[in-house]
């Protein structure tokens, strides 16, 4: 009764074409934005903000780019660590040989590089599909990181193959890399990146670009009947996917780890990106956060309950357990509601407009 | 089976880059040592080392053709019957029990995802259904481990495992690698008997072919399900036999499933043979690039040769060497 269009008239076309159309969508997406720039930082932990809420966000933005390649232009890819990688590896280069250019324009940068990766790698979805085109990217994923280990030129000829990541600062003294770094910094310059590239998203998947990912997802030798050329518009799907997966991947190495290694972006981390996107949902925004979140969350809890039941088991035991019971639950997951926790969201707000009625 | 001009042109073609990039790589650089006897012990060993991947490929394409569901937890299968073979010997079972008591336990856990896991998912997406697979893998690996703890076991069967068979001399293979290969065709052979001339095996065939149609003449969905399911897990138990004796039964036999899925891609995934060959090739393949090619750009190129190699297939034959051809209509 309370949550629902009936009543808001729109008189322009800006209102006609906003992204949330409904007034109690817009306050709780502010609310949203307050809580997670001024409360979180405010009353978080270091230990919450650091290792918790940093990562979370940071696979959100892969999971992002992965869900424009997998969900809305429907190119299954298991190369996401690979492109991660490259993102890491192209801001180390980029900041150790160019010290002075600005954080901003290494990341942005190596987002650009990775994209360059992708669209090489995106070639072969012109004639491979579906589970094909997803063990081929696993030759991307696999590539990538043994070219990252075995050339010293990426690590700058360092001898143990671990490097980290040089300080750098926003503007002044404000460091967002390195040891001087706060982690209320560190959060919130990750979370400024990572709300505007979802607003970015967000809008381009709106626009044609996003109708053509959608339209070859859906059905690709119709999509080309209507005149849609399949090349670019895969391309750019790659493209933009890998320029997002390369943005998380400089994140993930420079603000959250603090050192580039390239074992961190192995092969599970592709699947761990790409559960988030299926537990989240394919082919929605709010999908990909809700299934970072998931996926980020649920091990830590897991790992955690036992204590809090006063139980005392062995550490690789809980371990063991924890695999048992993230199974199961993704398992659960998919026979309660096989289109992502978006899909239940969406459902909720559904029952929502109808509430306390029940027709 | 008829096989197309192309895939025999692809073959020759793939028959004479193995051997011609190797010979020629051999007469350019100094630092490779080229013979033709060695380069026949590396190709036969790469060969043997093939029908191991093939036997995890088989798994994978029984279950995608009879149900189209793309079985990531494959690999899972294979440690999970691995480490009950293994567990179940070392609390005092004979090992011909032991075998019997896991070929139960994987008949079991067969009927068990379709109860479960399948017949609540049925209708679904592939990917989602891909995804289900997943959390069975998750699971599988945890519940293997919780139960069998996780220190690495060696598995025992009086395999020979020692450079033991000389030709002409000069070329060296390893017994044990003869033998998995011995067992492999067997199971390969048996399998197509079974397929061929049981009552079952027709009513498999048929559900492959089309599930609507096998429908409609009367076959049971759900029980050949459970059945595919159940071969596959026998499929795992010999493949995780074999392994489990090469590498000792640990977690890592789970990440063999890794290496099956250029197999796979290679050979096609709705085809049997397509999956031996495809182990074949890969296995040479690999091999030979290992030996001749990687010390030229710096080595270790195993982890990623064999996707490169399906790839470069792939761009040829979409749908692998042997899968079906993939006829869209609009």
């Amino acid at each position: 009764m309370l949550y629902r269009e009936a009543g808001e008239f729109k008189s322009t076309y800006r209102a006609d074409q906003a992204i949330l159309t409904i007034r109690q969508d817009r306050w709780f997406m502010w609310a949203l934005l307050v809580v997670a720039f001024l409360v979180i930082p405010l009353v978080s932990s270091e230990y919450w903000l650091g290792t918790i809420m940093l990562p979370f966000l940071i696979l959100a933005l892969a999971a992002l780019g992965l869900n424009v390649l997998t969900g809305y232009a429907g190119q299954l890819s298991l190369g996401t660590g690979g492109f991660m990688a490259t993102g890491a590896f192209a801001a180390y280069k980029l900041a150790t040989a160019f010290p002075e250019l600005h954080i901003l324009v290494v990341i942005l940068m190596s987002g650009g590089i990775t994209a360059g990766v992708g669209l090489l790698f995106g070639i072969p979805s012109l004639r491979i599909k579906g589970f094909y085109l997803a063990v081929a990217t696993l030759a991307s994923q696999f590539f990538l990181i043994w070219m990252f280990n075995k050339f010293g030129w990426f690590t700058n000829y360092s001898s143990s193959g671990v490097i980290s990541a040089p300080p750098m600062s926003l503007f002044g003294d404000n460091f967002v890399t390195g040891p001087y770094a706060t982690p209320e910094a560190k959060y919130l310059f990750t979370l400024t990146l990572v709300v505007l590239f979802a607003l970015m998203t967000k809008n381009l998947v709106r626009s044609n670009i996003g109708r053509e990912w959608m339209a070859v997802r859906d059905m690709d030798i119709a999509a080309e009947i209507i005149g849609i050329k399949m090349l670019p518009t895969k391309l750019k799907a790659f493209g933009y996917s890998s320029f997002l997966c390369g943005i998380a991947g400089a994140l993930w190495a420079f603000v959250y780890t603090g050192s580039v290694e390239p074992l961190a972006f192995d092969v599970n981390r592709s699947f761990q990106i790409l559960f988030m996107i299926i537990i989240g949902g394919l082919g929605s925004i709010m999908g990909a956060f809700l299934g970072a979140a998931f996926i980020v969350l649920l091990p830590i809890f897991l790992s955690n309950a036992p204590h809090w039941f006063g139980l005392n088991i062995a550490v690789d035991m809980i371990s063991h357990i924890e695999f048992m019971v993230f199974g199961a639950l993704i398992i659960f997951f998919l026979i309660v509601e096989p289109h992502g926790l978006a899909r239940l969201w969406q459902l909720l707000k559904e029952k929502l407009r109808l509430w306390p009625f029940p027709y | 089976m008829r096989i197309e001009k192309e895939v025999i042109y692809i073959f020759l073609a793939t028959l004479f880059l193995m051997v011609a990039i190797p010979w020629s790589v051999g007469q350019l650089s100094k630092d490779i040592f080229f013979e033709w006897p060695f380069f026949f012990e590396v190709a036969i060993g790469g060969l043997l080392a093939g029908v191991m991947y093939s036997l995890v490929a088989l798994g994978f394409v029984l279950i995608f053709k009879a149900s189209g569901v793309f079985n990531f937890a494959q690999g899972a299968m294979v440690l999970f019957s691995a480490l009950t073979l293994v567990g179940l010997n070392e609390r005092g079972l004979p090992m011909w029990l032991a075998i019997i008591v896991t070929l139960a336990v994987m008949l079991l856990l067969a009927i068990v995802i379709e109860r479960v896991v399948l017949r609540s998912l049925v209708n679904q997406e592939h990917i989602i259904l891909f995804m289900a697979t997943i959390g069975i893998t998750y699971f599988l690996d945890g519940f293997g481990q919780t139960l069998w703890g996780s220190e690495v076991k060696i598995l025992d069967l009086g395999i020979p495992n020692s450079p033991g068979l000389y030709f002409d001399g000069r070329i060296l293979i390893n017994d044990f690698d003869l033998v998995a290969a011995l067992i492999a065709g067997i199971l390969v052979i048996s399998l197509a008997l079974f397929f061929q001339y049981t009552r079952i095996g027709r009513a498999l065939r048929a559900v492959a072919d089309d599930h609507q149609a096998a429908l409609s003449v009367g076959i049971p969905l759900k029980h050949i399900w459970v059945i595919v399911w159940a071969v596959a897990g026998i499929v795992a138990l010999v493949a995780g036999i074999m392994w489990g004796s090469k590498l000792g039964v640990q977690f890592s036999l789970a990440l063999i499933a890794l290496k099956a899925l250029p197999v796979l891609i290679l050979g096609g995934f709705t085809s049997v043979p397509g999956a031996i060959v495809g182990g074949l090739i890969i296995g040479a393949g690999e091999k030979l690039a290992e030996v001749f090619v990687a010390p030229l750009i710096g080595g270790g190129i195993e982890d990623w040769f064999a996707y490169m190699l399906a790839l470069a297939f792939l761009v040829f034959r979409p749908q692998g060497l042997f899968g079906e051809k993939i006829i869209e209509r609009v």
